[in-house]
């Protein structure tokens, strides 16, 4: 790909890169961004490593479990779930 | 966190509405877990997110408020979640939040002559599926911590959470383009690590490799 012009329209892709993503941009946005970087190298590659860092974000995991509750915690709970169910039967 | 979660936990929470014994097991083991890692992450304290994990669980059977609508099950725990959070931190010293300007986001450019050379990883070596995702996650999660407050909030519950846009802006009473500017730099900022990560650490994987543009 031929070098281009690296000027001011790089920046506004790069301000609305993640809307662009999104696909939150209106219609008019999204074809200026996509005309533009049709023709830029560094703008495609960059939307690109954004977009796999997206990706890697949905598929995270975390890593260490918290610990498991406490007995008293879950009768607590489950006390205070009955108390709910029996407070929207009253209300129902 | 895939979409077809999303459906479980509404149905999840269907069903511990309908006063299902099973359901509520469930249902607490399943946000147990998810609000310990948001809390984690906010709050930077094991034994803190322990502690909000356990007291967001009793607000969500306690609350006046209670959930109408299952479809909005994640946004509602995340709502009681977060002031869980914020009153844990209050109790706390920590540092002021830092705004993240997009100039120290953008990549990291050098002169040559009349062109300018952006500086980025080889980031072909990260391929779309499964692959090193173990280690992205130790990655991701270092790099998510480091955020400025602001901005890790919105990229736990937009990105990590999947919650929209709409819902995450309610929960953290800011307006939606807020939500979307945060959500951009905190996504710059990972990309940012990941970058740095994959030309200083991936030898023999990773090739520094710049794209040129005449200026």
């Amino acid at each position: 790909m031929e070098p281009h012009v690296h000027n001011e329209k790089c920046r506004e892709v790069f301000a609305l890169l993640s809307e662009y993503l999104d696909l939150e941009l209106p219609p008019d946005a999204c074809q200026e961004i996509e005309a533009h970087i049709a023709g830029c190298a560094p703008c495609i590659e960059f939307a690109d490593s954004l977009r796999k860092t997206v990706a890697l974000c949905k598929r995270y995991e975390p890593g260490e479990p918290p610990s498991p509750l406490r007995e008293e915690a879950r009768v607590q709970l489950k006390k205070a779930y009955d108390r709910m169910l029996t407070e929207r039967k009253q209300r129902s | 966190m895939p979409s077809e979660d999303h459906e479980n936990e509404v149905e999840l929470a269907r069903r511990l509405l309908a006063g299902d014994a099973l359901a509520f097991e469930r249902f607490v083991e399943h946000f147990h877990a998810k609000i310990f890692h948001y809390s984690w992450m906010m709050c930077g304290d094991r034994e803190d997110a322990e502690e909000v994990a356990q007291e967001t669980l009793l607000n969500i059977f306690e609350s006046s408020e209670q959930l109408r609508e299952p479809e909005k099950v994640r946004s509602w725990v995340f709502r009681i979640a977060k002031n869980a959070c914020l009153t844990k931190r209050r109790k706390s010293i920590f540092a002021p939040s830092r705004e993240l300007s997009l100039d120290e986001l953008m990549p990291v450019k050098h002169q040559d002559g009349d062109r300018v050379r952006i500086e980025i990883a080889d980031w072909s070596v990260l391929p779309d599926g499964r692959a090193l995702q173990g280690e992205m996650n130790v990655l991701l999660e270092r790099a998510i911590r480091e955020l400025p407050e602001i901005y890790r909030s919105v990229i736990l519950m937009r990105d990590i959470e999947e919650i929209s846009t709409a819902e995450t802006a309610e929960i953290l009473d800011v307006s939606q383009d807020t939500i979307k500017t945060r959500l951009h730099r905190a996504r710059l900022a990972v990309r940012q690590a990941i970058d740095k990560y994959l030309r200083g650490e991936s030898k023999g994987q990773a090739t520094i490799h710049g794209t040129t543009c005449a200026q």
